[in-house]
């Protein structure tokens, strides 16, 4: 039985659209205002029809169009040199950028968000967040090979919270795990900010050799448009249930899940299968379909190509046979994908969807007419420009301003507040504030959830979190590699949105570079409240500033990435939380430094300096205090402190580094001692007197630009010296004793290495089980 | 500078030129996650490894097979439930089970692999979800407790090793006479040393069939075969599994 045959629609066809002009249309209800409507009828020159409507609605939505964020996010292509362009194969605006590895190879990566699906239904948000962006990475031709997840939940001991975490870590767990792509890294911070509305972002990573990239695009007339894949459903359909209308069917399933359902078996088998078709260059473009579905993957490859597409809407294979028109269009089913094929590929295109068991269906082909046309039964339902679907939607210049509060934030500093009262001075109260710090839910051990991800399939995974990068071997005969990390601080950010930007990419950047990795390029992932209101505005416009500046500082460049708004509960948003990732590039990741100290008798070294800076603090936090001003930014020292943890990891002079950030050196030194279960002996009277700060602020200050290594006996006097040549702030504060079983602060106090293992690793398992 | 590099190099076995000729198959299903992993363990034991696909019916001449973990068929069923009926494991149960030969070809389940093994009754048991219901992933210390398999018989009895444990349905259990048969003939290969990670009975991570040809268990020994890239940045304890049955194949056992 034919599944169209029994279907009965009222079709608005084009020709009917054109008669029929005063047909209210519920524009208003998909999320149109009234100047994008009357900008569609003025595109068409008539009004839309229903399908059109939908794919409209949909692509100029926030989320497609970045209407209200367009006219900053410029600043990162304007702001590049061309050195930082040299090793950019694919800028922004494909599904992903691609970035130059050497030696034919290519590496491509992105990070994006599922915040808001994910508060609704954690498993299912956070598990096909994971799969969205790994779509992306395959459509640039790549074999994904890792994911990272940078989750931000409400209080802790917020009863709800409980739920997000269970179903978000388990989401991305099932889902990534059954991918067989290794989870290398990602952050865990808990702020009642993001109470009603959860940060669940998810980055991929994936690699190939040049050759295979692949670019979204329809190019050549008479060639083959396939969807294959998973087959459409009425899932994340959202809006586009108000065109029902244009159904009268009344035995059609009433309630569908706004949310997107997952099948990662699908995914995996679709990721095989597409690199099946990759190497036998079986495709001329490819695309994912993710938010907007069909409506994103036909409109994109249209435009991105150089003549137009005609599709048959009644082709599309479906799981649910009583979607309207619409519905199809915006249906965001997961694990699908869209390909042109030249017609003396169809066979071996078929022979491999055959073998890996994935359902296709040919849905047209490309033309020369320059129009999208999509049919339903023969009869033409849209007849549009593909550019104005996807490229030329709003663009809207949204007034902003520094708030009013600003400045009585910015004055508000940690240091003689209520809460700083009773700052511990003594030993004893200030091993009582290292283990309060280091159990704190921030700080604490994030086994709990890195135990559910499997960190080793693919066999290319040398280091993972809690290391400071994620790193994955990309050569197995040379050992070329990446490094990954992600980084962002929303209190920061809040605190002083320019510089809070400039802060996350500091520290990603540091990260690489600690596990000795050259920083080579960025991806964001911009979380922010609603930028209606001109107060948010401006923090996203002082943030995309910041962090566009220092991009180009840094020399690195940033190569996608995503903008989540209307982040917010009632009129109150998160804070601003620009997510920050790097990545860094190994000649051979067998050189790469973990975080942690093994070897007995190494010296420790401190490098940089520290000055009193608590506002915005782990500690100023665990206080209740947030106000003053963010920590420093110097982007030149954070550059210089790179390249010697680069060059340090390269000549083999340490053997351990890990970097200070948030809970700065006490979380640190726990850090590095906790690794491999290897205690130190610092003193710390010397360079607390050198840098003019009492012991509390050499421990709990957050001041940039700052490292932990550990260095081999025989390598002292070269480390030395290359610090002292590059006038950079060294200091040796201990040595490691591997079997002391303790972290001695001397003069001050012992702390054995089971009491603060105990402290750190109790915490998520007293609240999550 | 650290004397042994950290990761690489000195990691290869000592190579037997008669062991290049040694054949492994690695079986891919729709869902096979660990199979390139499996394949480059057995490079690196010095054998030659065979990609195997699932729909196939021949095993193309290979002299032993690895069917390595993964999700196969995404684990909706009973784990291991569908791929037990592929072509190529028919051939594989006849192989195993001696009636092709007087040999029985040497077969290596690992974490589905395991669990497919158990569908097919070529090991007794099955596998259910972990008692806390959450998928784990650790370093795992196994103890060794039959070195006559075909699979450790480069091990010493009572070796105890470290291995990555990564699974959701890691709860080994059969009924007490199973169990007190498998204990009895000394088919419980491997013991979980240090906690068991997931309720299994009387802490088995893994058992062989009684001509010692199939072995199975839930922990990934090809995880753990190059520096730098297993436990602790320098484990390289699984290797033995590969290199036990290029013994087994040379004859050394």
């Amino acid at each position: 039985m034919s599944e169209t045959s029994t279907k009965k629609f009222n079709i608005d066809t084009v020709e009917n659209a054109a008669v029929t002009p005063d047909v209210q249309l519920p524009w208003a209800e998909l999320g149109l205002k009234q100047n994008e409507f009357d900008d569609v009828v003025k595109v068409l020159g008539r009004r839309p029809t229903g399908a059109e409507l939908a794919m409209y609605s949909v692509m100029w939505s926030e989320h497609c169009s970045y209407k209200s964020s367009k006219n900053h996010l410029r600043q990162f292509g304007e702001k590049v040199t061309e050195e930082m362009k040299k090793d950019m194969l694919v800028g922004i605006g494909e599904n992903a950028g691609v970035t130059n590895l050497g030696d034919g190879w290519a590496v491509t990566f992105k990070i994006e968000s599922h915040n808001s699906p994910s508060f609704v239904e954690p498993y299912q948000g956070a598990a096909t967040g994971i799969g969205g962006i790994v779509r992306d990475i395959i459509s640039m031709g790549a074999r994904p090979v890792a994911v990272m997840d940078p989750l931000r939940f409400g209080a802790i001991g917020h009863p709800d919270t409980a739920r997000v975490m269970h179903g978000a870590v388990a989401g991305i767990g099932g889902y990534g795990n059954s991918l067989g792509l290794p989870n290398i890294g990602g952050e865990m911070v808990f702020d009642s900010v993001y109470q009603g509305n959860p940060l669940v972002n998810a980055l991929a990573v994936g690699v190939m050799r040049h050759e295979d990239i692949r670019l979204a695009n329809a190019s050549g007339l008479g060639n083959k448009v396939v969807l294959f894949g998973a087959r459409t459903g009425g899932d994340g359909i959202g809006g586009a249930s108000v065109l029902a209308s244009e159904s009268f069917d009344s035995t059609k399933p009433s309630k569908r899940p706004a949310v997107q359902v997952g099948d990662p078996f699908a995914e995996k088998v679709l990721i095989e299968c597409c690199l099946e078709l990759f190497k036998g260059s079986l495709v001329e473009g490819i695309q994912d379909l993710g938010a907007a579905g069909i409506s994103c993957a036909t409109s994109e490859l249209a435009s991105n190509g150089d003549g137009g597409m005609e599709v048959e809407l009644t082709s599309v294979l479906l799981r649910d046979p009583t979607l309207t028109p619409g519905e199809i269009l915006m249906s965001e089913s997961q694990e699908r994908m869209m390909a042109v094929v030249s017609p003396e590929n169809v066979a071996a295109f078929e022979a491999a969807m055959d073998k890996w068991a994935v359902e296709y269906s040919w849905l047209g082909e490309v033309t020369d007419t320059g129009r999208l046309i999509i049919k339903w039964e023969g009869a033409v339902i849209v007849d549009v420009d593909p550019r104005t679907v996807a490229h030329d939607g709003p663009v809207y210049d949204r007034p902003f301003a520094r708030p009013e509060w600003q400045d009585a934030l910015q004055a508000d500093t940690f240091t003689g507040s209520v809460q700083d009262a009773a700052r511990p001075s003594t030993a004893e109260g200030l091993k009582a504030a290292v283990l309060e710090l280091i159990a704190s839910p921030n700080m604490c051990s994030k086994d709990w959830i890195t135990n559910q991800y499997d960190r080793y399939v693919g066999g290319n995974t040398a280091m993972a979190f809690p290391d400071d990068a994620g790193v994955i071997r990309v050569d197995e005969e040379t050992g070329l590699g990446v490094a990954l990390a992600t980084d962002a601080n929303g209190r920061y950010t809040f605190l002083d949105p320019y510089h809070g930007a400039q802060l996350a990419l500091s520290e990603a950047y540091r990260n690489v570079a600690t596990s000795g990795a050259i920083p080579m390029a960025v991806s964001d992932c911009l979380n922010f409240g609603s930028p209606e209101d001109p107060d948010v505005m401006w923090q996203l416009a002082e943030a995309i500033r910041g962090l566009s500046d220092a991009c180009m500082e840094l020399g690195i460049p940033v190569t996608g990435g995503n903008v989540s708004l209307y982040n917010q509960t009632g009129t109150t948003p998160i804070h601003p939380t620009p997510v920050v990732a790097v990545l860094g590039k190994f000649d051979d990741v067998a050189r790469r430094t973990p975080s942690g100290w093994a070897e007995d008798g190494q010296a420790i070294y401190l490098l940089g300096t520290t000055a009193a800076e608590l506002d915005g603090s782990e500690w100023a936090n665990l206080r209740g205090h947030l106000g003053g001003a963010a920590p420093k930014v110097d982007l030149k020292r954070e550059r210089e402190l790179g390249e010697i943890l680069i060059n340090a990891s390269r000549d083999g002079m340490i053997d351990a580094a890990h970097d200070l950030s948030e809970g700065g050196l006490a979380a640190a030194l726990v850090e590095s001692s906790l690794r491999n279960n290897a205690g130190a002996r610092v003193a710390l009277d010397e360079v607390a007197a050198r840098d003019g700060v009492d012991i509390f602020t050499l421990l709990f200050s957050e001041t940039q630009g700052r490292a932990i290594v550990s260095v081999p006996r025989s390598e002292e006097v070269r480390f030395n010296d290359m610090c002292t040549a590059r006038r950079f702030p060294v200091s040796r504060i201990g040595v490691v004793d591997a079997a002391g079983g303790a972290l001695d602060v001397q003069g001050l106090f012992t702390a054995p290495l089971d009491e603060l293992r105990e402290a750190h690793e109790g915490t998520l398992p007293k609240y999550f089980g | 500078m650290t004397e042994t590099p950290l990761i690489g190099g000195a990691t290869l076995a000592p190579v037997d030129a008669r062991l290049a000729g040694a054949r492994i198959g690695v079986v891919t299903f729709p869902g096979t996650l660990d199979d390139r992993d499996a394949i480059r363990a057995v490079r690196v034991s010095g054998a030659t490894a065979v990609e195997l696909w699932h729909a196939d019916s021949g095993l193309g001449g290979v002299d032993a097979v690895i069917i390595p973990g993964g999700f196969s068929y995404g684990d909706y069923l009973r784990a291991g439930a569908i791929s037990r009926f592929a072509p190529l494991m028919s051939t594989i149960i006849k192989a195993a089970t001696g009636a092709a030969s007087s040999n029985p070809l040497p077969v290596l389940g690992i974490c589905n692999g395991f669990q497919i093994l158990t569908e097919a009754h070529l090991l007794p048991g099955s596998m259910i979800k972990n008692d806390h219901l959450k998928f784990l992933c650790r370093d795992q210390v196994l103890r060794v407790e039959n070195n006559t398999t075909a699979w450790t018989n480069a091990y010493s009895a009572g070796q105890d090793i470290t291995v990555p444990l990564k699974n959701q349905d890691g709860q080994y259990i059969a009924d007490e006479k199973t169990l007190d048969a498998l204990e009895a003939e000394g088919r419980v290969a491997f013991r979980y040393v240090g906690g068991n990670p997931n309720g299994s009975r009387r802490d088995i991570a893994g058992i062989s069939n009684a001509a010692g040809n199939v072995v199975g268990l839930m922990p990934h020994p090809e995880h753990a075969v190059e520096a730098g890239y297993g436990p602790g940045h320098t484990g390289t304890d699984g290797l033995g599994f590969f290199t036990s049955v290029l013994n087994t194949l040379l004859g050394g056992n």
